[in-house]
């Protein structure tokens, strides 16, 4: 693990075009760490698509509501919070994208994209206090280690 | 996200350069597909040789021109998806929906026209 381990703190108006930043945030942070560039570029994605569902689903793109993003490692561990404005999200209530009935929706991946790219995700929500999502990535993680936790996934 | 169209044996060549992601590129791919419809395509490849970042907005995008496409009574192939994008079509199931190919000149002829 590097020595200088970043801590970043992102507070975002809910706007789309604010996704990008986040993302270039996390990801140069990620250079920092040791995890190579794949393994970044994916939590940066996981990581757009939290924003993605906290400005649209949480905030309803509401400019005056905020996201806020965390970015810290906690033991060999790359820790994201993203926490919304919004009423709550359950996210129990989204349809399996990959069901063969729903292959064809255009809505309803990015869950799975989140689930696919990091160790874990975890969500917090109660009604009226907005929705918190944790994401996990180990560092020094090895091919094989990733490829098992793709895995786990499907 | 810059696309480029071409025509070639009766089929519509889109190239996306760049993002295909929320708010931007998704929209531009969702405007090629339609102004191509809308000059009477029915046959489509993408190629995505160039397309650097795809989100799930991005795939649903690709997901809807399908749809649309198909719906009219076409069809809508992928081209030389970089590994990250085959990764994302494996991961969503979607390899299981589209026809990808390699060769662009393999995929003309798929095409039977």
């Amino acid at each position: 693990m590097a020595v200088d381990t970043p801590s970043v703190h992102l507070a975002i108006e809910s706007r789309i075009e604010n996704i990008d930043l986040v993302q270039v945030v996390v990801e140069e942070s990620l250079k920092r760490l040791s995890l190579d560039d794949d393994s970044s570029q994916r939590v940066g994605i996981a990581v757009r698509e939290a924003v993605a569902n906290a400005i649209r689903h949480g905030n309803l793109e509401d400019p005056e509501k905020r996201v806020d993003v965390d970015f810290a490692v906690e033991n060999d561990e790359v820790v994201i919070t993203v926490q919304d404005q919004g009423e709550g999200f359950d996210p129990t209530k989204v349809r399996d994208p990959i069901a063969e009935e729903n292959l064809l929706r255009p809505h309803g991946r990015g869950i799975l994209f989140m689930r696919s790219f990091m160790d874990s995700i975890e969500y917090s929500f109660q009604p009226g206090e907005g929705t918190r999502v944790t994401l996990r990535k180990r560092l020094n993680q090895t091919e094989a280690d990733t490829a098992e936790s793709q895995e786990e996934t499907r | 996200m810059k696309i480029t169209t071409r025509m070639r044996q009766g089929v519509t060549v889109l190239e996306p350069k760049g993002k295909i992601t929320i708010g931007e590129g998704d929209v531009a791919l969702r405007e090629a597909v339609h102004e191509a419809m809308n000059a009477g395509a029915k046959h489509m490849l993408i190629n995505l040789q160039d397309t650097t970042t795809i989100d799930s907005s991005g795939i649903g995008e690709l997901v809807a021109a399908y749809t649309t496409v198909t719906n009219r009574g076409g069809d809508l192939k992928l081209l030389n998806l970089p590994p990250k994008v085959h990764d994302i079509l494996q991961i969503t199931q979607l390899v299981t929906v589209f026809e990808v190919f390699e060769n662009e000149d393999e995929a003309i002829d798929s095409f039977g026209l």
